[in-house]
């Protein structure tokens, strides 16, 4: 059923946006071929504005592209869908919920009752490490507790893969860094298939078992670097700055040949 | 800094019970001490006589949350579904457009031709005045709700009529309820301006006052208006506590 066993499959995926005041097409993704294997963490990198989150946003329907597919289990995706979890940059966090109740949207609106759902939210806080803050609005947490809370909003829904829009690129340096190793820490735990986007190479090193270099806009991918260095990583290792400098030799390559 | 908030009408106090002492203010206008008396007199004796100043006030106050009620249980979902549906926004809006800056009063004669003279037609015209500002904050409120909420809620497996009333419904909440303290701003100082017209049983804070001026009795009219003031802030306190309350999370 499955195209050669990847969970997520993006077949010669193209989208533009036709510009308002212009009229002119602006073409974002140029023929996007990938494969995500079910349980890998897979990050996707690239200049800023090169049309990442727009292709994160295809994978989780909330775009349709223009020409291409999106197969989720050999399926043509054709929308959102609680199978395929996002989570935003910018958190959105629902402000009138409590953390517990943010998490446990997805369940409510899936029929669970409320005591149910409200017992599986404090599980997934317990899972992000937020336990005790339950009861606490998102204005009352920081960037990181709010990025957790939504991490468990969608765990709740039990995707069977994790789309992520850089997630941690709000957040302050250290708080980054630890969440980084956060995420690594939940994806060894729970084994979920995880598609990362981020414009930092270093994060998608310490990430990334699979690397995927996108060029400027028109996105296209320009190469796949496999990173099998042992979790958890450490960024003073010779061969994580090796990579780190290849793929940006790369990508700054790719960007000026582009330009 | 709180004491500070008394100072100005307390001054103001002041000086007007000095002026109207050394009669620089003439004989029409009522001293704060006539005024406190006339607020007495009003309560005790009624104006005209036996029509108490408790009854004037629940007949206001029926006609004022008779019509702010019916204006509140139109304009919201209206306003939901106008800033929900944009077919449903260009179908509506050139109608709403056209009739809000008609002030409601000058309905009044076509409401006393439709309804006759009484509750009927105060809580049309009341309607009216509460509506447009609650549709108005509504539509705003809706439009105003971040994309990523609704696109958060999508990808959670939520459909459309969900994500209308656990998303659009909440996060509108904020620009609904000032919607709603205008719109009561709007429909008490319609009320007034209805009943200084007319009212078929004797009672109304707005046909008290236009008795007192037939009565020359100034005391009580300046009596009435503060009645008036002091009702109209305190139902807009009423608002606030309740927003307090909904909007905990703000």
């Amino acid at each position: 059923m499955r195209a050669g066993g990847s969970l997520l499959s993006l077949r010669g995926l193209r989208k533009s946006f036709s510009e308002q005041k212009s009229g002119r097409e602006l073409e974002v993704l140029d023929g996007i071929d990938l494969d995500v294997t079910e349980g890998a963490l897979t990050c996707i990198v690239g200049p800023s504005g090169c049309g990442k989150t727009t292709l994160l946003r295809l994978i989780a329907g909330l775009l349709a592209p223009t020409s291409g597919e999106v197969l989720f289990e050999g399926v043509p995706v054709e929308g959102p869908g609680p199978e395929r979890g996002m989570v935003f940059q910018e958190y959105a966090l629902f402000p009138w919920r409590t953390a517990a109740r943010n998490v446990s949207f997805g369940l409510e609106i899936a029929g669970v009752s409320r005591r149910e759902a409200r017992g599986r939210a404090d599980g997934y806080l317990r899972v992000v490490g937020m336990t005790g803050h339950d009861d606490l609005y998102p204005r009352e947490l920081s960037g990181g507790m709010k990025q957790r809370v939504a991490i468990a909003r969608t765990l709740a829904v039990e995707p069977a893969v994790l789309l992520m829009d850089e997630p941690f690129a709000s957040l302050d340096a250290q708080t980054r860094n630890a969440m980084q190793a956060f995420l690594v820490e939940l994806w060894e735990k729970t084994g979920k298939t995880v598609v990362f986007v981020t414009h930092s190479v270093d994060e998608a090193v310490y990430l990334g078992g699979e690397i995927v270099g996108l060029s400027g806009r028109p996105a296209r991918v320009v190469r796949t670097f496999a990173n099998a260095q042992p979790y958890p990583r450490n960024r003073t290792d010779g061969e994580f700055i090796r990579l780190r400098s290849e793929i940006l030799a790369y990508l700054a390559g790719e960007t000026a040949g582009a330009g | 800094m709180k004491k500070w908030k008394l100072a100005s009408p307390l001054a103001a106090l002041a000086v007007w019970q000095a002026l109207a002492v050394t009669g620089a203010l003439g004989r029409a206008t009522p001293s704060p001490w006539d005024v406190l008396k006339g607020l007495y007199d009003l309560a005790a004796t009624g104006l005209p006589r036996g029509y108490h100043l408790q009854g004037h006030v629940a007949y206001s106050l029926l006609r004022v949350f008779t019509g702010f009620g019916i204006a509140l249980v139109i304009a919201v979902p209206l306003g939901i579904l106008m800033g929900w549906s944009r077919w449903f926004e260009a179908a509506v809006d050139p109608l709403v457009e056209v009739v809000r800056p008609v002030p409601p009063l000058a309905w009044l004669p076509l409401a006393l031709v439709w309804f006759g003279l009484g509750l009927g037609s105060a809580a049309f015209i009341i309607a009216l005045g509460a509506f447009f500002p609650i549709v108005l904050n509504t539509v705003l409120g809706v439009k105003g709700v971040d994309p990523r909420l609704v696109e958060a809620a999508r990808t959670l497996g939520a459909r459309e009529g969900t994500i209308l009333r656990r998303v659009l419904v909440p996060g509108s909440t904020p620009s609904i309820i000032t919607g709603v303290r205008i719109g009561m701003g709007i429909a008490w100082m319609t009320l007034v301006a209805a009943e200084l017209i007319g009212v078929k049983n004797g009672y109304g804070l707005g046909y008290m006052i236009m008795t007192a001026r037939d009565l020359a009795r100034f005391d009580l009219l300046v009596a009435g208006i503060l009645v008036i003031g002091v009702i109209g802030f305190l139902a807009d306190r009423l608002i606030r506590i309740v927003e307090k309350r909904l909007l905990r999370w703000r």
